[in-house]
């Protein structure tokens, strides 16, 4: 099994630490972990388990369980469509099929610059703006397909600064 | 505790508060039919929906082994919607199952089927894509087969509760959840010790130890010399494969169907157990009186092993350098049998009948072969016994008792029987150190202290001519952790520690007959809890009716050492009956 850097070390388990007072600290380290690097791979998990005491199957579990937790590295920017109830009677699936045919990607994947990662979402609480694409925690409300190409240039000239 | 007064089909009952409707049924007299639930809740997560039922308060139908009783409550087990319903959640198990049943090792103890048969349940009734299939074959004791689960999640519980190790888990989502160890790997790839626990509690065959009765059969169309050795927990437990009462010793008949299979001899791993405590009873006095590494920790549990070398790389000097006895007793007809009979070891087929998966994987060691050469070739466990003598046709419950092969090794002592129970092994060597130290016999013979017949850990203070030994046991990997992170801290106030893989030690084996209600209508209601105790009795009087009850009185032990060994720990006892340890990495690189 590859082996954590020191300092990967420390910081997962000083995230770990942060819960320590909590009964059902898993979720929370997971999310913490998630937002800070981006994916959690077993030897994140193994290091969690064994400061937790919870076995490595069970947060194997959660990770695979949730699609907001990752195995993967995902991209710099990620594309959160929602593909709730709401958002789909309302065009979601033209939306993430749009971004999926111009990034030539499919949900899940990352582009091979590394920049975008495409995820479906199930319900993120958003129906009253729907179709809503969540961009790295920015919301964008009532998503048509024309507006996808615009949406993907601003973020690559984002990235180009 | 509070009683309460509910009904069941209109009939009234009074029952403790607090039980579910499930536990209160079975003490009103109904067996609810059900799943997912098992042994006084170790597994509760009301997952299979098999046991639903109606009752007053509650919305629609509630899933009895979760669901509380309440004063006043009226259950209905067979109103025609419960009825139904319960066939219909069996119906969509079925639905996602693959029915290969007759070419299915649990056929017969399969609860599945069981519960199918008891709800009226029809195959085929809901037709629909599968989910797929995970298989692994690639662990030497375990075999996982993912289109046979049912998802009740059992299996997780055992592994937790025996070990604190939680091997297994439900991995991803909805349709496409399986269960497995971290990223569907092997348990070969996982810090799995292959105890074989999980196999013990799974309903299906979606969990099995590794058969190995073709390499049995390969052996014997090959014209091998093919030797059989059973070890002592298995006398007490197969009578249960063909009917008898649990706790019933069955030697006499298990040598005669052995004999019947066409092996050539038909040895008793006790002779091995006297030799594992002549060498490991003279290890302990070295490193007693030589300042060696203490405690020492007995080495004969193979998911044990795993275990230390997983967990606890550091404290691999504490192990007994000693190999198992089937291990030794291999090693021993392949040099001193084979020898003494003109064979080839080549020529030879050690075939180990054992309560136990792990010793599946012990048999591949590499630090488990002279000159290349395996000590054991084939490791089956009881129930794969079993199956041998129900295939052969035997007749088990007619057969005469027959002794076993007495020529070289077949003597055996009382210390070698009670190896197969936790503090057995303790108990042997205490009583074989205690001579060794004071040149007399202990008075009593027994050491009552280190017996029992659970999990959790027991400790005792033997006085020895005025030495006083601290003694522990430990059997579940939760209860040796504790022991061994004192060890870690520099705390042990112990010099000797047996730990066994299994709860109970081997006669609770993840390799020993399946212990369920639903098939065992003559034994008693509280039989989860008391079945380990009785196979440990069993042991414990083949013991009592021993004449020879200590391993070094062994006359074909002496004569071992007198011939072929020289002294216990001999240059040659190391050669052949010694072994070596490594850390591993729980999860290695594939």
């Amino acid at each position: 099994m590859a082996k954590l850097n020191a300092a990967a070390a420390a910081k997962i388990e000083e995230i770990c630490d942060r819960y320590t007072d909590e009964k059902t600290p898993l979720m929370m380290i997971l999310s913490d972990i998630q937002n800070e690097y981006g994916y959690i791979p077993l030897e994140v998990q193994e290091l969690v388990s064994k400061k937790t005491g919870i076995s490595v199957a069970e947060i194997y579990g959660v990770v695979t369980f949730y699609s907001f937790f990752s195995l993967e590295p995902k991209g710099k920017f990620v594309i959160g469509c929602c593909l709730g109830t709401a958002c789909y009677v309302k065009g979601a699936q033209q939306v993430i099929d749009k971004f999926s045919e111009l990034l030539n990607i499919k949900p899940g994947q990352t582009s091979e610059d590394g920049l975008f990662t495409l995820d479906a979402l199930r319900c993120i609480g958003a129906c009253g703006i729907a179709p809503a694409v969540s961009i790295n925690g920015k919301v964008y409300p009532k998503v048509e397909v024309g507006q996808v190409a615009g949406i993907i240039d601003s973020y690559r000239k984002e990235a180009a600064v | 505790m509070a009683m309460i007064n509910i009904k069941i089909e209109g009939i009234s009952y009074q029952v403790e508060e607090g039980l579910t409707i499930l536990e209160a049924a079975k003490k009103c007299g109904y067996e609810i039919p059900s799943l997912c639930a098992f042994n006084h809740g170790e597994c509760n997560r009301g997952s299979c929906r098999v046991c639903l039922v109606e009752a007053t308060g509650a919305r629609g139908l509630v899933a009895a082994c979760v669901y509380p009783v309440a004063e006043g409550m009226e259950i209905k087990i067979s109103s025609p919607a419960a009825t139904a319903a319960r066939r219909h959640s069996v119906e969509l198990l079925l639905s996602n199952h693959n029915m290969n049943c007759q070419q299915c090792d649990k056929n017969g103890k399969c609860e599945l089927l069981h519960v199918a048969y008891v709800t009226g349940a029809r195959e085929g009734a809901f037709q629909g894509v599968h989910s797929e299939t995970h298989l692994d074959t690639v662990a030497p004791g375990l075999v996982r087969d993912t289109s046979k689960c049912i998802l009740c999640g059992r299996c997780i519980e055992r592994c937790k509760n025996a070990h604190g190790l939680g091997i297994l888990g439900f991995e991803n989502r909805g349709f496409n959840t399986f269960v497995s160890p971290a990223e569907n790997r092997s348990f070969a790839d996982s810090p799995c010790i292959q105890c074989g626990q999980c196999v013990n509690v799974c309903h299906t065959g979606a969990l099995m130890e590794h058969s190995e009765i073709d390499k049995i059969d390969a052996a014997f169309a090959a014209g091998k010399t093919v030797i059989a050795q059973a070890a002592p927990a298995v006398r007490a437990a197969l009578g249960e494969e063909f009917g008898f009462p649990i706790g019933t010793p069955v030697t006499g008949k298990m040598v005669a169907a052995m004999r019947r299979l066409g092996f050539t001899r038909v040895y008793d791993v006790n002779f091995g157990a006297d030799l594992t405590i002549m060498e490991e009873g003279t290890e302990l006095l070295g490193r007693l009186t030589n300042g060696g590494t203490l405690p020492m920790i007995t080495s004969c549990s193979p998911g044990w092993i795993n275990y230390a070398e997983y967990n606890y790389g550091d404290l691999l000097p504490h192990l007994s350098s000693c190999k198992s006895p089937h291990q030794m007793q291999g090693a021993i007809i392949k040099s001193y049998w084979a020898e003494q009979n003109g064979i080839d070891p080549k020529d030879i087929f050690v075939v180990s009948v054992m309560p136990c998966t792990a010793k599946k994987f012990e048999k591949e060691r590499e630090q488990e072969k002279v000159n290349g050469i395996p000590d054991v070739d084939a490791v089956i466990t009881t129930r794969e016994l079993a199956r041998m003598i129900k295939r052969g046709g035997i007749l088990f419950d007619r057969l005469p008792d027959e002794d076993w092969d007495q020529d070289i090794m077949g003597d055996y002592t009382g210390a070698g029987v009670i190896f197969g129970v936790t503090g057995g092994v303790m108990e042997a060597a205490l009583r074989t150190v205690y001579f060794k130290l004071t040149g007399k016999e202990s008075e009593p013979i027994e050491f009552k202290a280190v017996r029992g017949h659970d999990a959790g850990i027991r400790e005792a203070s033997i006085d020895i001519n005025g030495t006083t030994v601290n003694v522990a046991i430990a059997s579940g990997m939760k209860s040796a952790k504790v022991l061994l992170d004192e060890i870690r801290e520099g705390k042990s106030k112990y010099q000797f520690i047996e730990i066994m893989g299994c709860p109970g030690g081997c006669i609770n084996g993840g390799g020993q007959p399946y212990v369920r209600e639903c098939f065992l209508p003559n034994e008693s209601d509280d039989i989860m809890d008391t079945y380990k105790e009785k196979r440990a009795q069993a042991l414990y009087s083949e013991d009592e009716r021993q004449t020879l009850r200590q391993s070094h009185n062994n006359p074909q032990i002496v004569e071992l050492y007198e011939k072929f060994l020289g002294e216990p720990n001999s240059h040659k006892a190391h050669e052949l009956l010694h072994t070596s340890y490594a850390a591993r990495e729980g999860f290695n690189e594939i």
